[in-house]
């Protein structure tokens, strides 16, 4: 050191973001491209020049339903209509069990409104097999891959029937025969462990990958980014998905992305290929789910891909977002609804109807409905219906020590 | 004199305390703008602008580690974890660093940090929202470890944590928020408004960090509690017929010694509660002191009812929770042996 300091020395002002809020609209979605815009890169495209276009957005439905572009997927439009149907059930699950709350018979609930491509799209384009490490907003993995709505409600009810025994805050969801690993309540702690278990598959020569999913403001965590220095160094077979729905309870993206322009940007920092997605793009999900998964599959390593939607709702049943959330946002938001998206698509197809339409929302709620009347009957965390407190200290650990079997004595004493 | 919640007053002490204080600054996950989940922070960017209260990222780790860097710089961070069950990102920047850097340094550099949050169950908030860690902290040399159990403690205690010159760790029930929860979850909810210590002085006063209160006097037999708990041992005492001393410990480190000897050697039997898990909670802690200062004086041997070491459930919550009824059966039968 060898000047002093100088009193005209300018004075420092430490930024904190400004995001629009309260009244304010939003300008939600940076770096929109027109759909089909976007090039789709060769599987083992240079991350260097993946990355010129990580201010892009890969789009293939237009504003007329067709879809275009080299992203456009080659599925049938009987997959198209299976998407959509998912979506559909995905929606109606959650208004039922919304509902449910309201009645008082569930003590928490959270819905996906708006996000539901992203979750019924990856499902679609991954393998049996494949295991997700989910975060509380992807129910869609599940409804796709055909797990039973009645268990799924018996969760959320808490009640005899829920396969975790009344456990788990409702929606904290668990089946590995469904490929999705138990949620945890604590933010970010599995994308790590999703990435460990793509290690372990590529140690053990399996074929299986695995999908890391995280919202954008978890991504500020620390295990996130230790789940991109381990993708990286090991070249796990992983997809590593970041739902950017633009909110974190009341807070917006902009105080976890910082300064950079896009949370894909933070995967060019590992040297980890990463992609923008339009998520209320069913198609686009498909597409670049399906693009990630082939790389891992020939073992070309991680792709993080950050999907831009809208969380349409409030963050749970515990929130409320008219004090901090800007009015009309919805509707100002550019990338517009995922199900009305797609059903013009196949509309435009001339494969989709109003009739059918129709016909298939009565469908979707006459299942949910059925399926909550039976888990209802089951009754729930609110009528006391929950089974024996004894299954409290069961699976603690494997075998039950001795502590925990006077603890458990003692309950069965004092009711 | 002004009634408030505790929410109310917790929010007050921070006025207060940034008021009189400058260095004050307050941040964590959604205090900023929208004041809090709970609302505790409610107001204060309002008032004292975005500089001096405003949101964090989503990093514990980060609100933790920073607040550490502000106090080395000279500041006074009072910092919010959203739920005590989200503070184990934080853990190695509390113990490792805030706890220490007075020692490691000779005192050349120091951490006068506080560490809010909201902490226990009885809100069906499954097991990521309802743990009591408060044993973890107490465990670590160098933290001072509140726990509040009403309105005017809260106030006093924050403003007197957050002009304390070490690290604090401030533990709020989150259950007591609203009312003075006694346990009984199927009675309707008492409002601070109807209870003595929902009046809070108003403007500047501390309460000493280290000092306990005794809540209810008795002279059958000691409870040593603390948070929703001290609600809890005195509707258990009052439902039994017992003439139960109920001491609210306020702060667990440093710990009021002499308000525990003084009330055991009164009445001879020593009763221990909290909602945490049992093994190695801080009961056994106060067990040995207990044992330590007391044992001539004990007529019984002292009984704990806590948590059971599992994790906190879901849908068991009221047979996980040591309430009234646990509590008063303890009562009775320290009474009787
Ligand atoms: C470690 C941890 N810190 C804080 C919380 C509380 N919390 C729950 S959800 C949430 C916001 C998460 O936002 P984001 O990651 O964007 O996901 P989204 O809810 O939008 O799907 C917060 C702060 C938590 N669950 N875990
Ligand atoms: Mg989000």
């Amino acid at each position: 050191m060898t000047t002093d300091r100088d009193d005209t020395d300018q004075p420092l002002r430490l930024r904190i973001p400004e995001p629009a809020r309260g009244q304010h609209a939003p300008d939600r979605v940076r770096y929109i491209s027109a759909a089909g815009e976007m090039q789709k890169p060769a599987l083992d495209e240079k991350v260097e020049r993946v990355a010129l276009m990580r201010k892009q957005l890969v789009r293939v439905l237009d504003d007329e339903g067709r879809a275009v572009g080299d992203w456009a997927p080659d599925i049938s439009v009987d997959e198209k209509r299976r998407g959509l149907r998912n979506m559909m059930l995905v929606r109606s699950y959650d208004a039922r069990l919304l509902r449910a709350h309201r009645q008082g018979k569930t003590s928490f609930y959270m819905q996906s409104l708006g996000e539901e491509a992203i979750a019924c799209g990856q499902q679609q384009a991954l393998l049996p097999g494949d295991m997700h490490f989910p975060t509380y907003r992807q129910q869609g993995l599940l409804i796709s891959a055909d797990y039973p709505l009645v268990t799924m409600m018996n969760q959320v009810l808490s009640n005899e029937h829920d396969p975790l025994h009344g456990r788990q805050l409702p929606v904290m969801y668990s089946s590995k025969a469904h490929g999705f690993f138990t949620i945890s309540g604590n933010l970010a702690t599995q994308y790590i462990q999703a990435v460990g278990w793509a290690m372990a598959s590529a140690l053990r020569g399996g074929t299986e990958i695995a999908a890391a999913w995280i919202g954008e403001g978890a991504t500020a965590e620390s295990d996130f980014h230790a789940a991109l220095v381990f993708a990286s160094t090991y070249q796990a077979p992983v997809i590593l998905n970041i739902v950017n729905n633009h909110w974190a309870i009341s807070t917006p993206e902009d105080f976890a992305r910082g300064a950079s322009a896009t949370f894909a940007d933070r995967g060019y920092g590992f040297s980890i290929p990463a992609i923008r997605v339009d998520g209320n793009d069913y198609l686009a999900v498909y597409a670049a789910s399906q693009w990630a998964a082939e790389r891992a599959r020939k073992n070309l390593g991680p792709t993080l891909i950050e999907w831009i939607t809208l969380r349409v709702g409030a963050h749970s049943t515990s929130d409320d977002p008219s004090v901090y959330r800007p009015p009309e946002e919805t509707e100002q938001f550019p990338l517009g609804d995922p199900i009305q998206r797609l059903r013009q698509h196949l509309e435009f197809l001339d494969e989709w109807d109003e009739e059918r339409h129709v016909a298939l929302q009565a469908e979707v709620d006459t299942q949910v409905n059925e399926a909550f009347a039976e888990a209802d009957s089951h009754g729930s965390v609110k009528t006391g219906d929950v089974g024996s407190a004894r299954t409290m200290f069961d699976d603690v650990f494997a075998e039950l020590p001795r502590h925990l079997r006077e603890q458990r004595d003692r309950v069965e004493e004092l009711s | 004199m002004t009634a408030m919640t505790m929410i109310e007053a917790i929010r007050d002490a921070h006025m207060v305390a940034m008021e009189s204080d400058d260095r004050v600054v307050v941040f964590g996950e959604d205090v900023g703008y929208f004041g809090g989940v709970f609302r505790c922070t409610q107001g204060l960017q309002e008032r004292f602008g975005d500089h001096r209260c405003f949101d964090s990222p989503i990093s514990e780790a980060g609100i933790v580690g920073a607040a550490v860097g502000m106090a080395a710089y000279g500041l006074r961070p009072c910092v919010e974890i959203q739920f005590a069950d989200y503070v184990y990102p934080a853990y190695d920047q509390i113990v490792s660093e805030a706890a220490r850097v007075r020692h490691r340094s000779a005192g050349d550099f120091s951490a006068p940090i506080v560490v809010r949050m909201p902490t226990g169950g009885g809100i069906f908030g499954g097991q990521t929202h309802s743990q009591s860690p408060e044993a973890l902290f107490t465990h670590v040399s160098g933290l001072k470890t509140v726990v509040v159990s009403n309105p005017h403690d809260a106030k006093g205690l924050l403003i007197a944590a957050i002009e304390d010159d070490d690290p604090v760790v401030f533990l709020e029930p989150k259950r007591v928020y609203n009312g003075p929860f006694d346990g009984h979850h199927d009675r309707p909810i008492v409002p601070w408004s109807k209870h003595p210590l929902g009046d809070v002085p108003d403007g500047h006063y501390s309460i000493e960090i280290g000092k306990a209160r005794v809540h209810r006097e008795g002279s059958d037999l000691t409870v040593l509690a603390y948070g929703t708990l001290v609600h809890v041992a005195q509707a258990a005492a009052e439902e039994q017929g017992i003439d139960a001393e109920v001491i609210d410990l306020r702060t667990l480190v440093p710990l009021d010694v002499d308000a525990i000897v003084e009330s055991v050697e009164k009445t001879g039997r020593c009763l221990v509660v909290h909602e945490a898990t049992l093994t190695s909670g801080f009961g056994a802690e106060l067990c040995a002191v207990v044992q330590e200062r007391c044992l001539f004086h004990l007529e019984a041997p002292i009984r704990r009812v806590c948590g059971w070491d599992t994790p906190y459930p879901h849908a068991h919550e009221w047979s996980y929770f040591p309430g009234p009824d646990r509590v008063g059966r303890a009562m009775r039968e320290l009474l009787s042996t």
